[in-house]
């Protein structure tokens, strides 16, 4: 047990060492909506942005973009690296197993988002008054199996790519993918509706943070969708896992 | 009982056979060389050996345990410098060996063992900022934190400068001087001939030798080789008739003389009598680099 809080807090300090995952994954996300608000016209309630205001709608937007950057750039990167430094197999000589290493790092990358997530419904709140989730039960939910899904296929993608770097070109596709239909790259308002409806399946599911965020629960079909994704791509993930 | 023991180990990857039949046994306070060119299955024996890898046949004891049944016993009491094995780049030294202490029930004092490997200074250094012998001495710190019995050494100065890697091995004896079976995997002639008490010479997969150093020299035929310039025209006759004398090779103006026994005497000797003055006179006495040739008909690779 000592070995594992010694591990998690290690992993805790090496991800504060990278500046990238700090700055995209958890501050980034926070300091868009803010540069965005910072823009009278976003800020304003408008006839096009469906009488409400562009940040209410893109806030749910800035949380994927967090997620996404932790869960599918910082950890596919860092675990299919810890593999190929001979880091897992190295901890393979010890009494303790790597998989440990590995509940560790996915421990981290959940601290990360709560972090960036707090930050930013923090930040949306006192400065832009975009008011904190409506419908909590429904946002916690909506975001664990969000989160869940994400970091399962970040995972995965860590567990069978053969190299850093080919888990590192597969996994920021992914992340692109995810982005486009979480609406990060372009709000899902001014996307045709075929495009827009993606953000209600694709991982983490968007629409579910939208609704829960605004006080109406989730829909519970893309809740289950994200469920499903989780355990399979988890479970496919702890048989595929390639040690070495 | 032996420390180690391996009776008929072989393991295949596929339709490649890594090692194909090696047996020896370690005793206690040994430093036991396992030598061999790349691909003789040096690495594979030693990963059987710590229970990183099942053999496909053979019996492997490690302190009477068995690496495939009792890892978790074993893991505690053989510490593992692996070939190839990294740490992550912005990692402290002292934070890793804090963050392995905690894997060991009676960790040694990171303290001391920072001290002794060099390290102190740079506790506060990133992995990533360390020389390639830091580095190294850093990884057989975390070899040995765990108060192992028998530590496993893989390939241990190579890439090293010539400074690090006297450093570095003075740091293996002073570590088998406290009490620790050194298993040390080698492809450098010197650091066999330096380090180890006994030497298992595998190529590949098979052990073709096994022997202290001087013995397998001894077992190449523990001849010496005479070189000289002679000051007049020498007849070559008058040597190659010495019974001492098996060869006589011309190489310039050099003279090389090849025999055993008292080679050198009877050359001198020789030379005085008829008033041949020799200049420069060297005499080599067969390395394990001649006996590495001898044995496995490979060059030894630097």
């Amino acid at each position: 047990m000592a070995s594992f809080v010694r591990l998690t807090l290690t992993e805790a300090r090496l991800f504060l060492r990278e500046p990238m995952s700090v700055v995209l994954g958890v501050v980034f996300p926070a300091g868009l909506l803010l540069m965005l608000g910072a823009i009278l016209i976003l800020r304003t309630p408008a006839e096009q942005f469906d009488g409400q205001r562009f940040v209410d709608l893109f806030a749910p937007s800035a949380l994927v973009l967090g997620i996404g950057v932790v869960a599918l750039q910082h950890i596919p990167n860092v675990i299919a690296g810890y593999r190929e430094q001979g880091i897992l197999r190295r901890l393979s000589t010890t009494p303790v197993h790597p998989g440990k290493l590995l509940l560790a790092q996915l421990l981290v990358a959940l601290a990360a988002v709560v972090v960036s997530a707090g930050l930013l419904i923090s930040a949306a709140w006192l400065v832009l008054d975009v008011p904190p989730p409506q419908h909590l039960l429904g946002f916690t939910v909506a975001w664990l199996v969000g989160f869940g899904a994400v970091l399962a296929i970040g995972t995965l993608i860590a567990a069978v790519a053969p190299s850093q770097r080919t888990a590192t070109g597969v996994s920021t596709l992914v992340y692109l993918v995810a982005m486009f239909a979480g609406g990060v790259f372009l709000p899902r308002f001014l996307m045709p509706k075929p495009l827009a409806q993606l953000g209600e399946i694709t991982p983490p599911g968007v629409q579910a943070l939208l609704d829960a965020w605004g006080g109406r629960a989730p829909a519970l079909l893309p809740l289950g969708i994200m469920a499903v994704i989780a355990v399979a791509a988890a479970a496919m993930a702890a048989k595929l896992f390639r040690w070495e | 009982m032996s420390t180690i023991e391996v009776r008929n180990l072989h393991k295949r990857y596929g339709a490649t056979v890594a090692v194909d039949d090696v047996s020896f046994t370690v005793e206690a306070g040994e430093i036991f060389g396992i030598l061999g060119p790349n691909g003789a299955g040096k690495t594979t024996t030693v990963e059987c050996v710590a229970g990183l890898r099942v053999p496909d046949r053979g019996e492997i004891r490690v302190l009477g345990l068995d690496p495939r049944h009792d890892r978790a016993a074993l893991r505690q009491r053989v510490g593992v410098q692996l070939q190839e094995s990294r740490l992550p780049e912005r990692l402290r030294v002292g934070e890793a060996i804090a963050l392995y202490r905690s894997f060991y029930p009676q960790p040694a004092d990171g303290d001391q063992l920072l001290e002794m490997l060099g390290l102190t200074d740079k506790r506060r250094s990133r992995y990533r900022d360390l020389s390639g012998g830091q580095k190294q001495r850093l990884s057989i710190a975390l070899a040995l934190i765990g108060r192992p019995t028998v530590a496993v050494l893989d390939e241990l100065t190579t890439g090293l400068d010539p400074q690090a890697r006297r450093e570095t091995w003075e740091l293996v004896e002073r570590v088998r001087d406290s009490g620790v079976t050194i298993i040390l995997v080698t492809h450098f002639m010197d650091e066999a001939e330096r380090l180890c008490d006994r030497v298992a010479v595998i190529d590949t997969g098979r052990v073709v030798a096994l022997d202290t150093p001087a013995g397998l020299i001894a077992r190449a035929g523990g001849q010496q080789r005479i070189r000289f310039r002679p000051a007049t025209d020498l007849d070559e006759q008058l040597l190659t008739a010495l019974p001492e004398v098996t060869e006589v090779r011309r190489s310039g103006s050099q003279v090389v003389v090849i025999g055993t026994g008292n080679v050198l005497h009877a050359v001198t000797a020789t030379l005085a009598r008829h008033h041949i003055v020799a200049h420069d006179l060297r005499i080599e006495q067969t390395s394990l680099d001649d006996a590495f040739v001898t044995l496995t008909g490979h060059q030894p690779e630097h």
